[in-house]
């Protein structure tokens, strides 16, 4: 075939990284860029605690404060928890189904540029003083141009509308890379749990991350073209914010909480050695809970006044939630039962996922509860339920998955002592800093708040907060240690390092080669590894037989496709109509070119494999 | 950069879904629509929560005339048919008449554009602005984003009817003319919702 | 089991008699914080059940299945459990019910409006950033920052803002509701105790949202009605001339006191000296009030950041001008 003779050119060093389309690069991409926004978004929150470690404190000033607040939320929600997700799925996902790569690599590599470039811009707000100060929750009439004069509230809207549309493209990839991929035999309901969770999660993405994307485009309107969306007095309504950020804003937590289930469910099961209890309600109840995810948005408003049959609905409807979670958790704690428990930072990261994830999933329940909202409302109770669910859930989850996956990226196993020590600082420092919170907020201290008076019995438990606080944060540094010892060490991981692998990324090396499978596998069942291994076999066995692989060829229009954004949004903030036109002529220009000129890609020749499926 | 001549001459019958990457790129616009769907959608909602607010400005009733909208959704209607007969030509492998109807979408495309543009013209000459009320944010917002994915169209299949007349049809082109015919076809629909949420409630008051 | 049943003993004891009377949900001091802790606790005690449950399970799995050194044998692998999976999904749905029955009753009987009750007080609230206007539309009058009520009647609160989206929070009382600009909340609560309650503001509003406190002061209805009497008794200026002239020129424009009413886009200043705090958050019985107000007057802004009062030395005040405009405000007192 005359495509056999296109040769492409290949990068080395920062161009590599620059130009890359492969899944296992971007996938370690998002995980630096998800890692520095994670440590800017803890220190945000060491920050937020130190001020509220004693009363009347001003170690920040009450503007910094609220800044402070709004990028910690921002930041850890949209540039931290979900790009080391979109780590963890590059790197993983395409090895489970047993395919070569993702549906769309250019978009892939576009995806994670738009992230990086939306969420510099965010920051960047740091060192033009003019910050986000309205909440991550960006409630009108505060974040409206009236009440929020400065461009804080401009970078927040811009930035998170270029990061989304990263995220949006995810989503729609990996639905089509989970659909249209799968190697021969991998029918739906024999994927891994996390592929299934990701299969989900990128539905939502794709169905909720537009509502968000028209909430901003509205509120840009408002701040910087005077449109009357959110203007009470020309006939707008702050309300429909509320609701537009909502109905996005629910089913984003359950964008982040599903693949932490999946995570979870594939840690717990090997681990324990056994398969995973349930599979066929674990993947109803992922479906059941995405679908409740898109109903129940008004739980967030029940004080806002949407009268008393919206309240009482939205409480039921939230209520219901709890059954296919209870099934997930019940599922979890019977997969282990019976099993062959061993621990590791990996498994402890999981295994103490459960208990922690069900106190935030209980407080959750009594949330839904709308009277009883009433009072929990807007206070620190409200602060200890989302930590719980979000770093008891997904960051445990994280944890576990980034532990587990670490070798298969980097063909490398993290120190397991320094793990441990990170696991039990976190825990232990988590439990400190969050169980607290609920009592903080029932004694009567409102969320979001500066300071607080002396002798209003809140003085000790916001000590021992802050105390657990700093603690996560030494686990962090421990876990940025074990980090650096690693990628000092040689690289040893096994295909198989943690010998009971049961889905396909641990048939083939660590990390893999480019192209992933030498053969496409053939899948004869769930857990296909495992399947195969328990049959004595030491490969999968081949669907094809060998031959070139065609691979799609690097390209830097990505990465000026995102810089192109990143100046349009600087243009719109500033007002500088020609930066706002010019960026997006940059990035329409990419795309023109991307269009015109056709990637053939190119073939890696069978010689130049490496020898076997399994090495 | 050398054409796939391998596929030429034998193209088959659905050349957009011969290949892999072919029906990756027609199922993930399937789903890119599904999160189009999710724009619009809120789009919609925030018009309909906010359409009766007029303030100081022009009533719908006042504003909207009739007769001209439903020249422009005709004529986008029709332009929606014209991309499908192209489809239709494509499966027939008959280049030249698929760019005919390619051209012929197009114009009308631009066509519709051209009153949209007067018909906003008019709308702000008759102080009906972005910043006049809620009513005028949202419409011009809904409406706008409409015609901003009308005139990417356009942008968009004039650029394929270039690049058909430099490399041909073959497996790689192909799937791009079906994708941009179901994009119109998705505008086209929501342009319905958008005569009839809009412009029909609106007379109606 | 052991473990836990101190953590239990202990959630107990936090749940019985926990936090201020006047501020923690709980430790009610009106029927509707009871009602609300009423369903808190149902919902804690099903959600302890099921903690409890999960832990058990989960301590004893870790325990009875870790793998011990050596061991290199191959689980039994289960696929399911029918009968187990349909006896986790049915007793949870049985816990809901219990929890979403009195949940629905409650929201329905806390939603009720006692506007046109003749026997409860009505009370409009407009909030400000950052402070708390409480008008009683049917007696005529209007107070700042100190909501006095009387105790065994139903008031029925009508919530606005000014500003900013704010939200009115009595804890042990009852809370809580949001004044959302542009639509207007109604919310009812009863005042069974004397005594003074704090409020909050749980919205983030600004820089100074954490310091937008208020204060509900229920007494008896005979007060009560001295308070009203007295609130409407016309009031003096400042004999000194000077201070006169600076309270009326600097002060009177945004403030008002009396029936000198300019309109509410500052505090209502009549009877500040029998108030219990300055600015809501400056005690008064932990600095004699005079010396609150000069604080409060000198750099407003050092108190509560982004308040829109001006500095003492920007309105061109003098030492003697401020200290005679305080020690008037502070003698400014109701008797009830």
């Amino acid at each position: 075939m005359a495509a056999h003779a296109h040769t492409v050119k290949r990068y080395r060093g920062l161009m590599d990284w620059l130009t890359t389309v492969d899944h296992k690069k971007i996938g370690i991409l998002y995980l630096i860029a998800g890692g520095l926004f994670f440590l800017i978004g803890g220190l945000e929150a060491i920050l937020i605690r130190i001020q509220l470690i004693k009363p009347m404190n001003n170690f920040v000033s009450a503007d910094t404060f609220n800044e402070l607040i709004t990028m910690h939320g921002t930041t850890m929600i949209f540039l931290a928890a979900m790009p080391l997700l979109f780590a963890l799925m590059n790197a993983v996902i395409p090895l489970q189904i047993g395919a070569r790569d993702v549906a769309f690599p250019f978009l892939n590599a576009l995806g994670f540029w738009t992230f990086f470039f939306g969420g510099l811009l965010l920051n960047i707000s740091w060192f033009t003083g003019h910050v986000p100060d309205a909440g991550w929750t960006s409630y009108v009439p505060l974040a409206s141009p009236t009440y929020s004069e400065g461009a804080g509230v401009d970078y927040y809207v811009l930035g998170l509308q270029i990061a989304g549309i990263g995220t949006l493209l995810g989503g729609i990839n990996f639905m089509a890379t989970i659909i249209n991929m799968r190697a021969p035999g991998m029918s739906f309901m024999r994927m891994p749990m996390f592929t299934w969770t990701i299969f989900i999660t990128s539905a939502l993405i794709v169905f909720a991350f537009p509502v968000l994307t028209v909430g901003l485009v509205a509120l840009m309107f408002d701040r910087l073209f005077f449109a009357n969306f959110f203007e009470t007095a020309a006939g707008g309504s702050g309300v429909l914010w509320e609701h537009i950020f909502w109905v996005f804003g629910h089913p984003e937590v359950y964008i982040l909480i599903l693949p932490a289930f999946g995570i979870i469910s594939e840690v717990v099961s090997t681990f324990s050695r056994k398969r995973l209890f349930g599979y066929s309600s674990m993947v109803f109840a992922t479906v059941l809970i995405a679908f409740l995810g898109f109903m129940v948005w008004a739980h967030h408003m029940f004080t806002t006044g949407l009268g008393p049959v919206a309240n009482a609905l939205f409480s039921i409807a939230t209520m219901l939630i709890a059954v296919p979670t209870g099934i997930k958790i019940f599922n979890w704690l019977f997969t282990l039962w019976g099993g062959s428990i061993r621990f590791t930072a990996a498994s402890l990261f999981g295994i103490g996922f459960i208990p922690t994830f069900v106190m935030g999933g209980v407080t959750g329940v009594m949330l839904a509860s709308a009277p009883a909202d009433y009072q929990y409302h807007d206070t620190y109770f409200v602060v200890a339920h989302f930590h719980y669910v979000i770093v008891g859930g997904l960051m445990f989850g994280i944890f576990a998955g980034m532990f587990y996956w670490w070798p298969k990226m980097f063909g490398r196993l993290l120190n397991e002592t320094l793990g441990k020590i990170t696991f039990f600082t976190f825990f232990i420092g988590f439990h400190l800093t969050f169980f607290v919170q609920h009592f903080l907020g029932l004694l009567g201290m409102p969320r979001r708040v500066w300071t607080y008076l002396d002798g209003q019995g809140l003085n000790g438990m916001n000590l021992i907060s802050t105390i657990g606080a700093i603690l996560m944060g030494i686990a962090t540094i421990v876990m940025l240690i074990n980090i650096a010892v690693t990628s000092l060490k040689r690289p040893n991981a096994a295909n198989d390092p943690w010998e009971d692998g049961r889905t396909l990324e641990w048939s083939i090396p660590s990390p893999p080669p480019e192209y992933n499978f030498k053969q496409i596998p053939l899948v004869r069942g769930y857990d296909a590894w495992w399947k195969e291994k328990m049959e004595g076999k030491k490969a999968m066995t081949p669907a094809e037989p060998p031959g070139p692989i065609h691979m799609p060829s690097p390209s830097i229009l990505p990465f000026f496709m995102s810089v192109g954004l990143f100046i349009s949004g600087f243009g719109f903030i500033y007002d500088k109509l020609f930066l706002a036109i010019g960026g997006l002529a940059v990035t329409l220009i990419c795309m023109l070119l991307r269009s015109v000129f056709d990637d053939h890609g190119f073939h890696i020749e069978e010689h130049e494999q490496e020898k076997g499926v399994t090495a | 950069m050398s054409t796939h001549q391998h596929a030429e001459g034998q193209l088959p019958h659905e050349p957009e879904k011969a290949t892999l990457e072919g029906r990756n790129k027609i199922l993930g616009f399937w789903l890119f629509l599904g999160a189009e769907t999710a724009l619009f959608g809120t789009l919609f909602s925030a018009f309909l929560a906010l359409r009766h607010n007029i303030g100081d400005g022009p009533s719908p009733q006042h504003l909207f005339e009739l007769p001209m909208v439903f020249a422009a959704t005709m004529i986008l209607l029709t332009s929606s048919l014209m991309s499908v007969f192209a489809v239709q030509a494509m499966h027939r492998h008959k280049v030249k008449e698929m760019v005919g109807w390619l051209i012929a979408t197009i114009v009308l495309g631009l066509a519709f554009l051209g009153l949209e543009i007067y018909e906003f013209n008019t709308y702000v000459s008759e102080g009906h602005k972005m910043t006049t009320s809620a009513f005028s944010s949202s419409f011009y917002t809904l409406v706008g984003f409409h015609g901003a994915h009308v005139a990417f169209g356009v942008l968009w299949i004039g650029l394929l009817i270039l690049q058909i007349f430099k490399k041909g049809l073959t497996v790689v082109t192909a799937p791009k003319i079906y994708v941009s015919a179901i994009y119109w076809h998705f505008i086209d629909v929501v342009w319905v919702f958008i005569f009839t949420v809009v412009y029909l409630m609106g007379k109606v008051g | 089991m052991k473990r836990l049943l101190p953590l239990m003993a202990g959630m107990a004891l936090v749940l019985s008699a926990c936090g201020r009377e006047d501020l923690s949900a709980l430790n009610p001091q009106g029927p509707v914080a009871r009602q609300q802790l009423e369903l808190m606790k149902i919902s804690i005690g099903i959600m302890s059940l099921v903690v409890l449950v999960v832990f058990t399970i989960c301590i004893y799995v870790l325990i009875r299945y870790r793998r011990r050194k050596g061991d290199n044998s191959i689980p039994k692998q289960v696929e399911g459990n029918h009968k187990l999976e349909i006896i986790w999904t049915v007793i949870p749905i049985i816990l809901l019910i219990i929890l979403g029955v009195p949940t629905i009753s409650t929201v329905f009987g806390l939603s009720k409006d006692y506007s046109n009750d003749p026997n409860a007080l009505k009370v409009k609230v407009t909030a400000h950033q950052y402070w708390w206007e409480f008008e009683y539309p049917d007696l005529g009058i209007t107070t700042a920052q100190e909501l006095v009520v009387p105790t065994g009647k139903k008031i029925q609160f009508e919530l606005t803002t000014a500003d900013v989206k704010h939200s009115f929070w009595i804890p042990s009382i009852g809370g809580k509701m949001d004044n959302n600009d542009g639509l207007t909340n109604k919310m009812y609560l009863e005042f069974d105790k004397e005594g003074v309650y704090r409020g909050k503001c749980a919205e983030l509003c600004g820089p100074s949202h954490s310091l937008m406190d208020f204060k509900a002061k229920a007494v008896d209805q005979a007060s009560f009605d001295r308070w009203v009497a007295a609130i409407k008794a016309p009031v003096e200026m400042p004999k000194d001339e000077a201070v006169k002239a600076a309270f009326q020129n600097k002060c009177l424009t945004c403030h008002a006191i009396g029936e000198t009413s300019t309109g509410s886009s500052a505090p209502n200043l009549t009877g500040i000296g029998s108030r219990l705090t300055v600015g809501g958050i400056l005690y008064n019985d932990e600095a004699p009030v005079v010396d609150n107000l000069i604080k409060w007057i000198t750099d407003p802004q050092k108190v509560k950041p982004g308040n829109m009062m001006p500095k003492a030395q920007d309105l061109e005040l003098t030492d003697a001008e401020l200290k005679g405009i305080a020690e008037y405000l502070a003698n400014n007192k109701l008797e009830y």
